[in-house]
């Protein structure tokens, strides 16, 4: 359900803004960076804020006598502010230019109506005559021909999309009271004209609009109070010249008597709008405020009164409104979630509460799981018998109702379909989100997918196993097949996402994971995708430095060469790491690794399996646990910031049995001493530190005992606050 | 909001009884408990398992067995050799028939409920057929020597299955003949200590388990007499046993405070032989686990601790909510407080006695926190004991802190109190009307000048008081439509022109004191109320219930406030509702009106209805928080509901004058100290 927030003062209006149109804010636009946005004011000034903090970043005005007529809009890509005064005179300037009069300057042939910036697009002209210029291929001639298109009709409203790769510029203009729609694509060079149906008695006085499936949606505010909807097919072949767009009633604008006269709305999301306007019951005085709408259950979500009277124009960035409220610029935060009947008209108490059972119902797990193996039993004699049965049936009644059959029919009746069919089937069956015993079912697919993996080695669907993993709570015991086949196909970041979210994954396969993790090359981890959040906060990696140097490997050098550098490199690390400055690994093999030290393992069962690690890696590995605990005892807490980052204990505990299972190996190495010597005398200084600490205990624990000992007292009076 | 004052009083030195015996209802919703000072009381599991009868105990009537019998009749027996049956509706003691048999160890109830067997001392198994209106004698079974610690009927109500010194032994109903005789110390013959077999159940398979003095949980085939499993649990005793109804998971308790589960699981997957494998070990208690039960959804344990824990099986549930939480109780969901405001006393209430305490005062001031240095302390004032072998069922002192008033199962007292400088005198008010009784709650009008006695089938006794130390009584109000339910919660507004009394029913009505007429109903909510009071400015009635939902009722408008309509549109915030202790008391903050008082064992809230209601995503708990913001951050942060979590278990709070509370506080560890020394368990081989 669509909720109003907090809402707070951006800025006040100054002395020469107030509340009525014709004066006041020009636009609002989003500034180069969230949470910024950029205001243009009707006279000479355009400011930068930054939202959260209520605080103007940067201003800029035109000299007197001029008068900015466009809304400044900031060029996504270059971060460069685009404005227009006097109708015809461009201005582009950054962020650190002061004064505008200096800045790049072209006058244009024609008047400008808007610009539109787009985040991927770049900034596209509109002109009052309605040309539509890229600001590019303007700028390559400023004073090119600009061909008036639309006559002496008036535009009234425009709007940018991106499709694709390609902007769109829709806009609405009047004559005489018809209203004109026009869709341009810029890439195609494309131009349609629509007339918008005729209203008796009513004309629209705001538009807004979104795109979606290669469709505009346009919404219009009528005079009549209502809202209308028009689709604008984008696909449009035809080069008839006209047609006529058809609307159709989305929301009328009533509620129990009272009619919200509205003056402009912005779309939400698919169920909700927006509308600024003045609420009039009758008999009443109006009153003015922004409201939330529901479409798809036609009822007013919430409403939020505005005494002091508004410009009538709304803008909503980022969940955020933004509108005149007297003499300032108020922001009014918002919440829109997924409509239901129940949340429309307010009987949902608790939104929070899950439905779904959170617990797994053990018992009909194990009978689905009795399904699936016996399934896989099946002798090869039944099967073709069945196979021959079960094609028809599902001819007929797989397509017809897959929901009458139960998860282990479906998927047996899927053993032998075509990859995306069968992708798409299981992709069904898992936005079925109420079947009973879930995770059982999902369990099911997984083993089901597995099957198909090992029978087809190329068949390998990353995409939607990271899904399910990542979306889903599974555990390695509901799917024992995946972690192996993932380690055959070394894909790491499912792997990292298995190591996060499993409870239960055994050690062995703990160990594979990272005898994987720590062979695989920097530069083959560059180019994936890998979950970086447990270790940005903390990591100080050169990255340049480092590409340069894996390029290197990479070129055609043979073996011994790359073992040469690589030792040098790690001398040359090994002095680095004495200071405590780099870490060993890249970012993407540290995640990894602390996706590993994440995991659950038990001591007497992983010894056995690490001590099969390459020396070369276990150097590595704890290199990089040495490089965690100075990290570690940095910090007075011994906490690394971070989501997910390794714990003290943890990095301890595996650097203690790394060295227990290499120990010989430690010793012998002679890349190894430099890195056991540092680490012995870290520990030994650390190891002094908190033995002094335990000195003091005591005294502390007194101090503490002091603080206690008015408890114990069977009567006392206290000051308590509450606020 | 403000700063208070607060007398933080430790000296309530309340003792709560160890649990004896629990008793599951079949097929029912609600858990009888009986407690070693022979208090019998009832939890209701759809009401959040709220406490809601107490019946009080008495001196010569131990409960050593409870069963429920013929659907919702509650029957206890003890060692005075009485089988009594209780009346849950006016709380007390409705019959009770001499078993002949010397002290009564055991009782069980057939699984038609139609006939209860007791075990006795001189080593005798009786029938008792339970007809209506009382029990009458059956028969006697075959009788041996040694006296019958446990009983349990096979479900099918033709054998019975006893436990006795060194051995168990089967009878058959029927013939009344002992049909196989077990001995159960037979494996350890070493051994020269008697085996006492605490508890006993007989499964519908023809399997007996019993539970021993050696620690063991064993299985035998009574037919054959032999031993199918014996599982050793403990070094000490294990004191009870209670199989679930469908026979698949059993509960024993030990007397280290260690309960174990049992399941029979099959001995491997889709295998059809099924063996019983000691899953869940639970550590809650300190003390004995006298008494286990097995409701359908959870475990359910109590101690000699006085603790009663409900452990849920998680894999019985269906969603995560009120029922899917660890709880424990230890203190009454009542108050056995009462505090006169203006005298600042306070009186408290034990089963046997009461005491009355003068608080002490300060002439400082001081910042949060702080502990103010006492210019006087507290005082002891009066200890008023009750005479007779009956425990109090409820106590009140007057605002005005010059009469007391208690009442037992069978007699009401009035107290007249005077002080004359630091003396103290106490006077008997000597006759008194004749009710009624006994009462379940009293309450002092606000002006001290009448009582409300809350008494059986839903009426509220109204009687006046009068200088130098008398009373008469008034009225009586009855509820419209009757009700055969006490009531056991009363509330009168400030102004004394209305009370509001609640039944056991749940039914609240509110009467109008000046032309002694029922005034309303509140609409009825389908769960137990916890606390009521009505607030003395608006005479607005808050009501809180067990399920953690708090209304507000306008008395003269008979409708529920914008307010409370709005808090049930908006709900309440999530932490709140799954919070496992009832509100206890409500009281106001008369210089504050929009100010609601309310406290549970764990927490005390100061409820500010001008303030918005937290969301979900909101801290509910965030005093902590605010205190470390700036002034200016606050105020986005607020919200209605102010919560302090210093004062814990809380057994009363309340409102001395606008900045002055009182909070009496138990804590676990000063009760702890009263327990015996619990049995010794090596740790670590030290």
């Amino acid at each position: 359900m669509a909720a109003l927030c907090e809402s707070f003062t951006l800025c006040g209006l100054g002395p020469s803004g107030g509340v009525g149109l014709g004066s006041g804010l020009l636009a609002l636009e989003p500034g180069p960076d969230p949470d910024h946005v950029l205001l243009t004011d009707r006279g000479r000034t355009a400011t930068l804020f930054k939202v959260s903090d209520q605080k103007p970043l940067g201003g800029w005005s035109v000299k007197h006598g001029q008068i900015i007529t466009c809304p400044v809009v900031c060029n996504f890509e270059t971060h460069e502010y685009i404005a227009v005064h006097d109708d015809k005179v461009l201005r582009i300037w950054k962020n650190k230019d002061i004064n505008l009069d200096k800045v790049f300057k072209a006058t244009l042939s024609a008047d400008v109506y808007r610009i539109h910036s787009l985040p991927n697009g770049g900034p596209v002209v509109l002109f009052k005559g309605g040309g539509v210029r890229t600001l590019d291929v303007l700028l390559e001639a400023p004073q090119q021909e600009i061909e008036n298109i639309i006559s002496d009709e008036v535009i009234k409203w425009s709007e940018a999309f991106m499709e694709g790769q390609q902007p769109v510029l829709i806009f609405a203009t009047e004559k005489d009271g018809d209203f004109f729609v026009y869709v341009q694509k810029l890439k195609m060079n494309s131009l349609h004209k629509y007339k918008l149906e005729q209203q008796e008695l009513s004309k629209p006085l705001s538009f807004t609009a979104y795109i979606k499936n290669q469709i505009i949606t346009l919404l219009c505010l009528y005079s009549n109070d209502s809202v209308y909807k028009v689709l604008i097919p984008l696909q449009q072949n035809t080069e008839e010249e006209e047609q006529i767009l058809s609307k159709s009633l989305l929301l009328n604008l009533s509620v129990s008597g009272s009619v919200l006269k509205g003056t402009s709305l912005v779309v939400l999301d698919k169920d909700h709008i927006a509308v600024l306007g003045s609420l009039a019951a009758s008999g009443e005085e109006s009153k003015e405020c922004l409201t939330i709408w529901n479409t798809k259950f036609q009822t007013l979500q919430t409403s939020k009164e505005l005494p002091l009277g508004t410009s009538g124009q709304l803008w909503c960035y980022e969940e955020k409104f933004f509108f005149t409220h007297g003499k300032v610029l108020t922001v009014v935060m918002y919440k829109c979630e997924t409509s239901s009947l129940a949340a429309a008209v307010g009987k949902l108490k608790d939104s929070q509460t899950p439905d779904v059972s959170s617990f797994v119902n053990w018992n009909t797990l194990g009978d689905e799981e009795l399904v699936v193996s016996y399934q896989s039993q099946q002798s090869v004699a039944l099967k073709s018998e069945s196979k021959m049965t079960l094609r028809s049936k599902r001819n007929t009644v797989a397509k017809v109702q897959p929901d009458t059959l139960s998860v282990g029919q479906l998927l047996l009746n899927l053993k032998d379909a075509s990859t995306t069919v069968f992708e798409d089937e299981l992709r069904q069956l898992m936005s079925k989100a109420q079947i009973p015993d879930f995770q059982a079912t999902i369990g099911c697919v997984i083993t089901a997918l597995m099957n198909r993996c090992k029978t087809n080695p190329k068949y390998y669907p990353r995409n939607f196993l990271l899904h399910i993993v990542q979306t889903r709570d599974l555990s390695y015991s509901l799917c024992p097949d995946l972690m192996a086949v993932a380690l055959e196909k070394k894909d790491v970041h499912l792997l990292q996402i298995c190591l996060q979210r499993f409870p239960d994954i055994p050690e062995e396969i703990t160990y594979a994971c990272l005898k994987v993790f720590l062979s695989i090359s920097e530069a083959y981890l560059q180019r994936i995708d890998v979950n970086l959040e447990s270790v940005i906060c903390y990591i100080d990696i050169e990255f340049n430095n480092k590409e340069v140097k894996t390029e290197i490997v990479e070129n055609g050098f043979n073996a011994e060469l790359e073992q040469d550098i690589w030792d040098t490199k790690i001398t040359k690390e090994t002095h680095l790491t004495a200071d405590g400055e780099f870490c060993p690994v890249g970012p993407q093999k540290a995640a990894l690794l602390n996706a590993v030290l994440h995991s659950a393992y038990s001591e007497t069962f992983l010894l056995p399996h690490l001590k099969n690690l390459p020396a070369q890696q276990a150097v590595l590995f704890l290199r990089y646990l040495y490089y965690l605990y100075v990290k570690c005892s940095e910090k007075i807490n011994t906490t690394l910031p971070g989501i997910r980052s390794p714990t003290i204990n943890q990095i301890m505990d595996w650097m203690c049995l790394l060295l227990d299972a290499h120990f010989t190996v430690m010793v012998m190495l002679p890349e190894a001493k430099k890195l056991l010597s540092n680490l012995h005398k870290f520990v030994r200084a650390q190891v002094r530190f908190y033995s002094e600490l335990n000195k003091i205990e005591g005294s502390l624990r007194e101090l503490q005992r002091l603080n206690h000992q008015k408890d114990s007292q069977t009567y006392s009076i206290e000051v308590l606050e509450l606020i | 909001m403000g700063e208070f004052e607060v007398h933080r009083v430790r000296f309530f030195g309340l003792v709560p009884a160890g649990v004896r015996c629990l008793a599951c209802q079949p097929r029912g919703g609600r858990l009888a408990l009986a407690r070693t000072d022979g208090a019998v009381e009832v939890y209701n599991f759809a009401a959040n398992y709220f406490q809601e009868k107490v019946i009080p105990g008495h001196e010569a009537r131990s409960v050593e067995a409870l069963c429920w019998a013929a659907g919702d009749r509650l029957f206890g027996a003890g060692l005075g050799g009485d089988i009594t049956e209780y009346d849950l509706a006016r709380l007390c003691v409705s019959r009770s028939v001499d078993g002949c048999g010397g002290p009564i160890w055991s009782m069980a109830a057939n699984g038609s409920g139609t006939q209860l067997a007791i075990g006795c001392e001189d080593g005798s198994v009786k029938l008792f057929q339970v007809v209506p209106g009382g029990i009458q004698f059956e028969r006697n079974l075959d009788r041996r020597k040694g006296r019958i610690l446990c009983l349990s009927w096979h479900p099918l109500d033709t054998h019975i299955a006893a436990g006795s010194i060194d051995a168990l032994r089967v009878f058959d109903v029927h013939s009344g003949q002992t049909v196989q005789r077990i001995m159960v110390n037979y494996h350890v013959q070493k051994v020269k200590r008697e085996c006492i077999v605490w508890s006993i159940a007989f499964l519908s398979s023809g399997t007996v388990v019993t539970s021993d003095s050696f620690g063991r949980v064993q299985f035998w085939d009574w037919e054959r007499g032999t031993l199918l499993e014996s599982h050793t649990v403990s070094t000490s005793a294990v004191l009870s046993l209670a199989v679930s109804e469908k026979e698949d998971s059993i509960i024993v308790g030990t007397s280290t405070g260690a309960t174990y589960q049992f399941q029979l699981l099959p001995v491997k997957m889709g295998s059809l032989e099924k063996r019983w494998v000691r899953t869940k070990p639970f550590q809650h208690h300190t003390h004995d686990v006298r008494a286990v039960a097995h409701s359908s959804t959870a475990l359910i344990s109590g101690g000699l601790d006085a603790q009663l824990v409900i452990r849920p099986l998680m894999e019985k549930m269906q969603k995560k909510g009120y029922d899917a939480a660890l709880r424990k109780f230890t203190f009454p969901h009542r108050r056995l407080v009462s505090c006169a405001r203006k005298a600042r006393l306070l009186l408290f209430q034990f089963s046997q006695h009461l005491e009355l305490w003068r608080l002490g005062s300060t002439d400082e001031t001081g910042k949060d926190g702080e502990v103010l240095p006492l210019c006087r302390m507290p005082e002891h004032l009066v200890q008023l004991k009750s005479k007779g072998p009956e425990h109090i069922y409820c106590s009140c002192v007057s605002p005005c802190g010059s009469w007391v008033s208690y009442s037992t199962a069978s007699r009401f007292h009035l107290y007249r109190v005077q002080y004359e400088g630091d003396g103290v005198s106490i006077r008997k008010v000597p006759k008194v009307p004749k009710l009624v009784l006994p009462a379940y709650q009293l309450q002092f009008s606000s002006d001290s000048g009448s009582l409300f006695v809350a008494s059986a089938r839903g009426s509220v006794h109204v009687l006046q008081l009068l200088e130098p130390g008398g009373c008469k009584h008034l009225h009586t109000f009855r509820p419209p439509s009757g009700s055969p339910e006490a009531v056991y919660l009363l509330a009168s507004s400030a102004d004394g022109h209305w009370l509001a009394a609640v039944s056991g029913d749940w039914a609240i009505h509110i009467y109008n004191l000046k032309c002694f007429k029922h005034h309303c109903t509140v609409p009825m909510y389908g769960c137990a109320v916890t606390a009521v009071a009505i607030h003395p400015l608006t005479n607005n009635l808050v009501i809180a219930y067990s399920d953690q939902q708090l209304f507000e009722f306008s008395i003269p408008e008979k409708q529920y406030t914008a307010w409370s309509r709005m808090v049930q549109n908006c709900g309440l915030h999530k932490v709140w509702l799954e919070r496992d202790s009832p509100i206890t008391h409500i009281t106001f903050n008369p210089k504050n009106p929009s100010h609601i008082l309310l406290h549970d064992i764990y927490m005390f809230c100061v409820l500010d209805k001008s303030l918005p209601l937290p969301d979900n995503s909101a801290l509910l708990m965030n005093q902590s928080t605010l205190k470390q913001l700036p002034e200016t951050a606050r105020q986005r942060q607020l919200h209605a509901f102010k919560i302090c979590k210093k004062f814990q278990p809380l057994l009363f709070a309340d409102l001395l004058d606008e900045n002055c509370l009182v909070m009496v506080e138990r804590p676990i560890m000063d009760i702890k100290t009263q327990l015996p020394l619990p049995i010794q368990q090596k740790k670590f081989g030290t």
